[in-house]
């Protein structure tokens, strides 16, 4: 039953966010659609119990921000690297550890490093993520584990 | 700058649809034609702000999520059995 | 100067920089020689392009659904945009899709 307001309560919340009429024909159709989605999701059995990870630590935004600036500066890198006569490729193909994280952390991180430009998550277990990148220091970059710790850091409450 | 951006979102969008008719391969397509969708995304975004109507702005939010959905449709479509059991696709790109 | 018009100086700002990223990454995907360099070129136009371009948008409008919607949309991408890269590029990889290295033929 848990899991079903999870579900259904950030629906709500995003319909009325995007909806902007409120009037009781609007709100009661919204309300049926709601009950509609519920249901189908509750037949095919598609909800994982963990449910929306609102729990996460307050430190989010503050890594998003170091992750905006990360992205940027990779992105200007690999710019160049495009715009470049002779583009300076040099892939490579190296696995960085993911230690003991959680599976949520495990998403954060490979997400993280598929965003920044310039590095590609290919697989990910528990052994770590393979990284594909466009020069080897990146992927002794991501071993020194920056990312991985302040990834980590979001675990703690 | 409403129109550079604009402009610059267009000419990316042919440069895709180019990448996705040459190819080589499935996977080059998919990629080319993710990309596409995504700066369609951008695309009525700009438009929206250009003719004056922000409420483009839905039509784009539900673009983001429908491209999503298809590109792990394709893939659903031609992995199948890989998503299920761990095993090789004889998938020939 | 007045509030409103640096607002509209940073947009410009940001929206020119977006579309100079975005482009930048349409001319990577036919520069770069293979399949999984292509896609740090595709990178660069989800992250940074899209992103500096929202965020261009969101400092040109006043009202607060729109600017609701932009939030919501550049969440949306930065959610979705590297899932969706990283099954393609697992799917390319299982399937066996060769990884160029430097001084091989363009693929």
């Amino acid at each position: 039953m848990v899991w079903m307001l999870r579900l259904t309560l950030p629906l709500a919340g995003f319909w009325l966010v995007l909806s902007g009429h409120y009037t009781f024909l609007l709100l009661s159709l919204g309300a049926l659609t709601l009950v509609i989605v519920t249901w189908i999701a509750w037949r095919t059995d598609t909800v994982d119990r963990a449910g929306v990870a609102l729990h996460l630590s307050p430190r989010l935004p503050l890594y998003l921000l170091w992750l905006a600036k990360e992205v940027f500066l990779a992105s200007v890198a690999v710019s160049r690297q495009v715009w470049s006569l002779r583009p300076a490729l040099r892939p490579a193909v190296d696995l960085t550890p993911v230690g003991d994280m959680s599976e949520l952390s495990q998403v954060i991180y490979a997400n993280s490093i598929t965003l920044t430009p310039g590095t590609l998550s290919l697989t990910v277990d528990d052994n770590g993520v393979e990284v594909h990148s466009l020069k080897a220091s990146d992927i002794g970059e991501l071993q020194a584990g920056e990312m991985h710790g302040r990834v980590r850091r979001l675990e703690v409450r | 700058m409403l129109y550079a951006a604009m402009v610059a979102v267009l000419v990316t969008m042919v440069l895709a649809l180019a990448r996705a008719f040459m190819g080589p391969g499935l996977y080059n397509r998919i990629l080319a034609i993710n990309m596409f969708g995504t700066k369609t995304v951008l695309f009525v975004a700009v438009l929206g702000f250009l003719v004056g109507e922000p409420e483009f702005l839905d039509i784009g939010l539900l673009y983001a999520l429908v491209n999503f959905v298809a590109v792990i449709a394709v893939l659903r479509l031609t992995h199948y059995d890989e998503l299920l059991v761990e095993g090789s696709g004889d998938e020939s790109p | 100067m007045s509030a409103s018009l640096v607002a509209e100086l940073v947009s410009g700002v940001l929206l020119a920089a977006g579309g100079l990223f975005v482009i930048s990454g349409g001319v990577g995907l036919l520069r770069f020689p293979d399949f999984y360099t292509r896609i740090h070129a595709v990178g660069i136009t989800d992250s940074a392009g899209a992103g500096l371009i929202l965020l261009g948008l969101l400092f040109h409008t006043t009202s607060w659904d729109t600017a609701v919607r932009l939030v919501l949309i550049l969440l949306f991408m930065v959610l979705t945009g590297p899932t969706a890269t990283h099954a393609l590029a697992q799917a390319a990889r299982r399937d066996g899709v060769h990884v160029w290295r430097e001084g091989e033929r363009r693929r």
